[in-house]
């Protein structure tokens, strides 16, 4: 015991923080050592004047002996360790209800980031490091009253993924994606898309990237093929949309998404207020840029969100991007640089915040397009002309959670053209669209959407599309 | 030379007036847990509560003041058991904080205990389902204790400096948990063996503890809203079993359990099921005390 008492002593003066002021008893300066002589001591009168129950009362008053000399060592008290000052509920009771320390080494190391593979713990499965592993799948059909082959958007060519969705049934897209933890400093996620085009198949890899996991002061940097943090959709698989398809100014400034090889690095500050600044470079393969100039880093962006909460019912987010590129031959056939700036917002409330079972989400962007360059016809390269100005586009939505079954949606997107250059227009392409959707749970929906696009002076295009829409296997998280 | 003196002093000054160690900042995912690690703790850090008893854990959205409150953590300490996997690991992904995404700074409080239903068969089809089992441990005291032990010891293990405080609060809340347990029994002793139909199944370890017994869910499946058709099935069941009462969180909405009660007479009851849930349920003593006493009245 006096040994105890001396490492005790010895331990506490080590440890004994400068400011953590107590009084001094004249024995000892410890209270962890206090505290359990007056529990063994407890114990002890406990045993006497309670002669049954005499042994047991030995037994915690040894086991807090226990405890003390594992103080002595350092150890710190670990789960299952009897306690001594247990009067009614017995320590083995205790005990049974404890994770066992395989339990818990397994679960410590399967880190909250990883979707767990649900197999046993332990064991040599080889399976048991599989990536966490989620299908979406998804499907549509649509009903156009102008044919999608003779659509033409005034002012802006149809490049990348831009235009009306196939009259008819359709797959739509279809994704595959695997994501895991590498190892303790990194994070991997491959997300492979199916696309059916003029009944070819085509199996492509939308995301394919590495994230670090453990970089300090709020650091991470990503490298690999991903979609741009510019704006808000743009990071945002198609899943998680509000409406069918993408917005207009979407569609016309990104080709409906950019995603390029590239690195970004982005840093979150120290705030109270949620405050994201990144930069990312890129080959500069994808629409809007093309020929992968400057060596193949080709093109830039900057992006800054800021965002909070007022109370718990009200959140936001807002943001200002923007991507500079370097093209040649570009898939509208622009050679040149070109700037793209976005400002995003979005604002949400949800009684309670409980934003699965009611609430509203009214989301705005703002694109501008700066053109410098010149522009040579895709279809025939022989024609070509200087390309220099500036187009806008916009959207505004605002969706209704009615509860966890039902939301209701409208959205206005537009264009503004300009009046020079390869694709001066007169006319400002708009849209009204209205969507109504069904989820049977968080991972199945079924929607209904109208729309009504006048995409040029002379034609309108009524819309209806009826889609499905389903998340099988690991549960994704989604961003706000 | 005198160039730099100047800055050199205000460097020093600066590095002189500093504490000597920041407060460990601590995220909490839920009131229950930031309450637990206020009475190991006390002072000795800051507690940021992620969600409050109004709102339904499973169902979070990733919000940017999280996303803050997180970058900011040194520790979150959560329920985990795939309770939060629709917004915690964005949250930590997107925060970019190394400190909270793996290792010491990261506790998860179902992985302390042994957890109940944890099912044989994963299959979407029988709703959402936890493959670690049933995360609502917080409403079993016994578990809660195990997992202030482990907390504790977390605690000391990040903040050495505060190793003696973090013990002494942890001897002191055991003693008097204990000595409430032991209270909570005695009271509880006439609801054992009695019968209960809940919302969804969120107190399964408090029937577990106090010998309890859940005979329905209104919740077809859980996570899955209750239809008309289900509970429609639950009246003669609910009627003839001699039900207790029918409880629901203070979360959940009160329409399913008021109309079965009004077409079989057995009470609706909302329960706190964290801190916060009721104006009683002010920390984990006044969640227990409010629980057993609403309990009681439905007896009566």
């Amino acid at each position: 015991m006096r040994n105890s008492l001396l490492g005790l002593c010895l331990l506490s003066a080590l440890a004994a923080p400068t400011h953590a002021a107590q009084p001094s008893p004249p024995t000892a300066d410890d209270p962890r050592m206090e505290a359990l002589e007056t529990r063994i001591q407890a114990l002890e009168a406990n045993a006497n004047s309670l002669s049954q129950q005499a042994a047991q009362a030995v037994a915690e008053a040894r086991a807090a002996r226990a405890e003390l000399n594992a103080l002595k060592g350092g150890a710190p008290v670990v789960a299952g360790q009897p306690d001594a000052t247990a009067p009614t509920t017995d320590a083995a009771e205790l005990d049974a209800l404890a994770a066992s320390p395989d339990e818990v080494a397994a679960s410590a190391a399967d880190s909250a980031l990883a979707a767990p593979t649900g197999g046993d713990a332990g064991g040599s499965n080889a399976n048991a490091f599989n990536p966490a592993i989620s299908i979406i799948l998804n499907g549509s059909y649509s009903h156009h009253s102008l044919d999608p082959d003779a659509y033409v958007r005034a002012g802006f060519p149809l490049a990348g993924e831009a235009g009306p969705s196939a009259d008819g049934l359709s797959l739509g897209e279809s994704e595959l994606s695997f994501a895991a933890n590498i190892d303790d400093k990194l994070y991997g996620q491959l997300t492979l898309a199916v696309e059916s085009e003029d009944g070819e198949d085509h199996l492509g890899v939308e995301e394919a990237f590495i994230d670090t996991t453990s970089l300090p002061a709020g650091f991470s940097l990503r490298a690999g093929r991903f979609f741009s943090n510019i704006g808000y959709l743009n990071s945002h698989h198609a899943h998680t949309d509000n409406f069918f398809d993408r917005p207009l100014p979407y569609q016309a400034f990104l080709g409906s998404q950019y995603g390029d090889d590239g690195v970004q690095l982005r840093w979150v500050a120290p705030t109270a207020l949620f405050l994201e600044f990144g930069g990312e470079v890129f080959r500069g393969q994808n629409f809007p840029s093309g020929g992968a100039q400057h060596d193949g880093v080709g093109t830039r962006t900057l992006f800054a969100h800021v965002g909070g909460e007022l109370g718990d019912e009200n959140s936001w987010l807002a943001g200002v991007s923007m991507l500079k590129t370097k093209a040649e031959g570009a898939d509208d056939g622009f050679s040149g640089d070109g700037t793209l700036y976005i400002a995003d917002g979005t604002w949400k409330w949800a009684p309670q915040g409980n934003f699965k079972d009611g609430g509203v989400t009214l989301r705005g962007e703002y694109f501008l397009d700066d053109r410098d360059g010149t522009f040579a016809d895709p279809e025939d390269p022989s024609i070509t002309s200087l390309w220099d100005g500036q187009r806008r586009g916009a959207y505004l939505e605002a969706v209704y959670r009615l509860n966890r079954t039902w939301d209701v949606g409208y959205r206005y997107d537009r264009l503004w053209a300009d009046d020079n250059g390869p694709f001066a227009s007169d006319f400002d392409p708009s849209r009204h669209s209205a969507e109504l959707t069904w989820r049977n749970s968080e991972f199945s929906l079924l929607r209904l959407q109208l729309s009504h696009d006048q995409p040029n002076a002379d034609d309108t295009d009524n819309a209806i599309t009826l889609q499905y829409q389903t998340s099988l296997g690991a549960h994704g998280a989604h961003k706000f | 030379m005198k160039l730099f003196a100047i800055p050199a002093l205000l460097l020093a000054a600066g590095l002189v007036s500093m504490p000597a160690q920041a407060k460990l900042k601590v995220f909490a995912c839920e009131p229950e847990w930031g309450s637990l690690v206020g009475e190991l703790a006390g002072d000795k850090v800051d507690v940021d509560v992620g969600t409050s008893a109004l709102q339904d854990v499973h169902q979070i959205e990733a919000k940017p003041s999280l996303i803050a409150k997180v970058r900011s953590a040194d520790l979150i300490v959560c329920t985990g058991a795939e309770l939060e996997v629709g917004w915690l690991p964005q949250l930590i992904r997107q925060s970019g904080n190394a400190k909270i995404a793996s290792g010491a700074g990261s506790f998860m409080a179902a992985a302390q205990v042994k957890t109940l239903e944890k099912p044989s068969a994963l299959d979407r089809a029988n709703g959402d389902v936890h493959p670690d089992g049933n995360p609502h441990i917080q409403m079993d005291p016994r578990r809660v204790l195990i997992v202030a032990r482990t907390l504790d010891a977390r605690l000391a293990q990040l903040d050495p400096a505060n190793a003696a405080v973090y013990q002494q609060r942890l001897a002191d809340f055991s003693k008097r948990w204990l000595a409430a347990m032991t209270r909570w029994k005695a009271q509880a002793a006439s609801l054992k063996g009695r019968k209960v139909v809940v919302h969804h199944i969120s107190w399964v370890y408090l029937w577990d503890w106090l010998g309890m017994q859940q005979i329905g869910a209104l919740e077809p499946k859980p996570g899955v809203p209750p239809t008309s058709a289900h509970l429609s099935s639950l009246i003669a069941l609910t009627k003839s079993s001699g039900t207790l009462a029918i409880v629901r969180a203070a979360y959940q909405d009160p329409k399913p359990a008021e109309w079965l009660s009004e077409r079989t007479g057995v009470p609706a009851v909302s329960l706190p099921l964290t801190v916060g849930g009721d104006a009683q349920s002010k920390d984990l003593f006044g969640l227990f005390d409010s629980t057993i006493s609403k309990l009681l009245g439905a007896a009566k």
